[in-house]
């Protein structure tokens, strides 16, 4: 079984402030990390490995730093790491950044599932898993929150639904997005650790992956960010503390008049 | 599609399940009426479905002029493949400028195939869409890192200009009887194939109404104390006829399934009146809540971060309030 599995490395959204002067980011001081879904995507990626056997390749397309992030997934069980790196990746939305890893997937020779994390958590859009499955011309489910079974040449996995969730199977290869409920991650091992500090991380570059040039970074965006600015803060609330009847009462008043 | 292939049409795609239409359609046309006017252009409906006619005359009550309808035992409920090769073809061959979606979780998957297939931008999960009156384009906003930031965003060269829109923000559209409209029957011209079988459908939610789709959510965090505590919590939301949400401790805890969880790893809910019962409020719940129109807190502890949201905050204790609280509903 080879499984690719993509990643992204964010700033720990968690930390973030903006300035409320400029309407930017403050990204100063606050920690890249691996996006938290797709952490569910490395150990899914790694108990599959560890049931059927095969391999884990972890792909992501980023800055040269975000080779940390790699190695992180090394020292988690990943066996091989790939960083999409070139600066005319830079400036890219969802369609170039899925065409940019859906090229780096290509070059890759064959894979049976390909997994990604529900959304990232700097961009939250959730799109690039199920873009990169269009560019590859295979079925994507996304808001996995099970793998039930993985034969020779179909999946089946639990899909969340509004009320509860289905269950899907799908010809293989496949993508899949992932949520949280499948898996609790693990932490590296000792050994785990030694390794990917060894591991050679590869770098491809856009003639490394064979791309289109017009399809990749800000060229190949047809979005562009006009605006970026704080949310509207919300109103200062009333906070009742003391009399409980009377607090009920005027709850009870609110929530009748809805 | 270049801006000059595009014909002045926008596309509301009419998410349904097993015969029910999602309400963030309704949202949806109601935006787009709006959008409609200032473009001069004839809203659309797109319905694909197992013998769903009927559900697209209430289609053109609540404002769609045209509705493409779709109908084969393949489209009864969502599969990735033959739903996105579908309306790819429909597209291609009506070439619509704006093609507009809920951010639910079918079309939070259906959209980006669509769009990727039609080389074209999608933005996700928009809290508001306007027009650009001179450029004549479609402006998206959107939050971004977990609600930290809005971002506008637009899409100039490249047509249909996509968006999913966040359930729950924007006003239905109003039913009117009298609304005249047509109905296209379309006969798909790729062939119906699809790699993806559904076996079964699982509910788990059925005590009371879908999370997302709820106008009041009753929610329980660490300080219930244990799972039977959440009993009081679902008699709560039995009695404003609301939904059941849950923190993340609490379904780490097993003490309710992972469908009911609100927040960054769990669900985005915009209700009408979010309660937050025992929720201390760190920011991963606060990224999933704190849209909602009316918040009310209820908290032992006066420092808890969920007071600096709330609506109304209420330093107390729960097993207290809630019981009263019941009570004076129900008289």
């Amino acid at each position: 079984m080879k499984i690719i599995v993509c990643i992204k490395e964010v700033p720990d959204t968690t930390e973030i402030k903006t300035d409320p002067e400029t309407n930017t980011l403050i990204r100063a001081g606050v920690k890249s990390i691996i996006s938290p879904f797709d952490m569910y995507a490395i150990e899914e990626g790694i108990r599959l490995k560890e049931r059927l056997g095969g391999e884990v390749i972890v792909l992501s397309m980023g800055p040269a730093q975000a080779e940390k992030s790699l190695r992180e997934a090394i020292s988690l069980g990943a066996d091989e790491a790939i960083l999409l790196c070139d600066r005319k990746f830079g400036g890219a939305d969802t369609l170039a950044t899925s065409y940019t890893l859906a090229q780096g997937i290509k070059k890759i020779d064959g894979y049976d599932i390909i997994i990604c994390g529900k959304q990232a958590a700097d961009g939250d859009t959730a799109q690039v898993g199920p873009e990169v499955s269009v560019w590859l011309n295979i079925p994507q489910i996304a808001y996995v929150s099970k793998i039930e079974q993985v034969e020779q040449e179909r999946i089946k996995v639990r899909r969340m639904s509004e009320e509860g969730y289905e269950v899907i199977q799908a010809k293989l290869p496949c993508l899949i997005t992932v949520v949280k409920e499948i898996n609790e991650p693990r932490l590296p091992s000792l050994k785990g650790k030694m390794r990917a500090k060894k591991a050679e991380i590869k770098k491809w570059t856009l003639e490394d992956i064979n791309a289109d040039r017009e399809k990749t970074g800000l060229k190949g965006s047809p979005t562009q960010v006009k605006r970026i600015f704080s949310p509207p803060q919300r109103e200062k609330g009333k906070i009742f503390e003391g009399d409980a009847e009377e607090i009920v009462k005027e709850m009870a008043e609110v929530l009748r008049s809805i | 599609m270049n801006t000059n292939e595009a014909n002045k049409e926008i596309w509301i795609f009419a998410e349904q399940n097993a015969g029910s239409i999602h309400s963030v359609v309704y949202e949806l046309l109601g935006k787009g009426s709006e959008l409609a006017e200032q473009l001069q252009a004839k809203l659309c409906a797109v319905l694909l479905g197992h013998k769903i006619k009927e559900k697209a005359k209430g289609l053109i009550w609540r404002g769609a002029s045209k509705v493409y309808l779709i109908e084969s035992e393949e489209f009864l409920n969502y599969r990735s493949d033959i739903y996105s090769s579908v309306l790819v073809d429909l597209v291609h061959r009506y070439k619509p400028s704006v093609v507009l979606g809920g951010a639910t979780l079918t079309g939070r998957s259906l959209m980006p195939r669509l769009a990727a297939a039609l080389k074209t931008g999608l933005t996700a999960d928009c809290t508001a869409l306007e027009i650009d009156d001179e450029k004549k384009i479609l402006v998206q906003t959107r939050p971004a890192f977990g609600g930290n930031i809005m971002a506008t965003i637009v899409c100039s060269e490249r047509r249909p200009q996509m968006a999913t829109v966040r359930h729950k923000v924007m006003s239905e559209a109003e039913v009117d009887e009298k609304r005249k409209g047509e109905i296209i029957s379309v006969q798909p011209q790729t062939p119906l194939f699809s790699d993806i079988k559904i076996e079964d459908i699982v509910k788990e939610i059925d005590k009371t109404v879908r999370l997302t789709e709820a106008d009041i959510i009753v929610s329980g965090g660490r300080g219930l104390g244990k799972k039977e505590n959440f009993g009081l919590i679902e008699e709560l939301a039995l009695v404003l006829k609301g939904a059941v949400g849950a923190s993340r401790a609490t379904v780490d805890n097993d003490w309710l399934p992972y469908s009911h969880q609100v927040g960054q790893t769990g669900k985005t809910v915009c209700p009408k009146v979010y309660i937050a019962c025992g929720i201390s409020g760190q920011i991963q719940h606060l990224v999933g809540m704190q849209s909602s129109k009316i918040i009310i807190a209820i908290n032992k502890d006066a420092e808890a971060p969920i007071f600096k949201v709330a609506t109304y905050g209420i330093v107390g204790d729960l097993f207290k309030i809630v019981p009263m609280l019941i009570k004076e509903l129900k008289r």
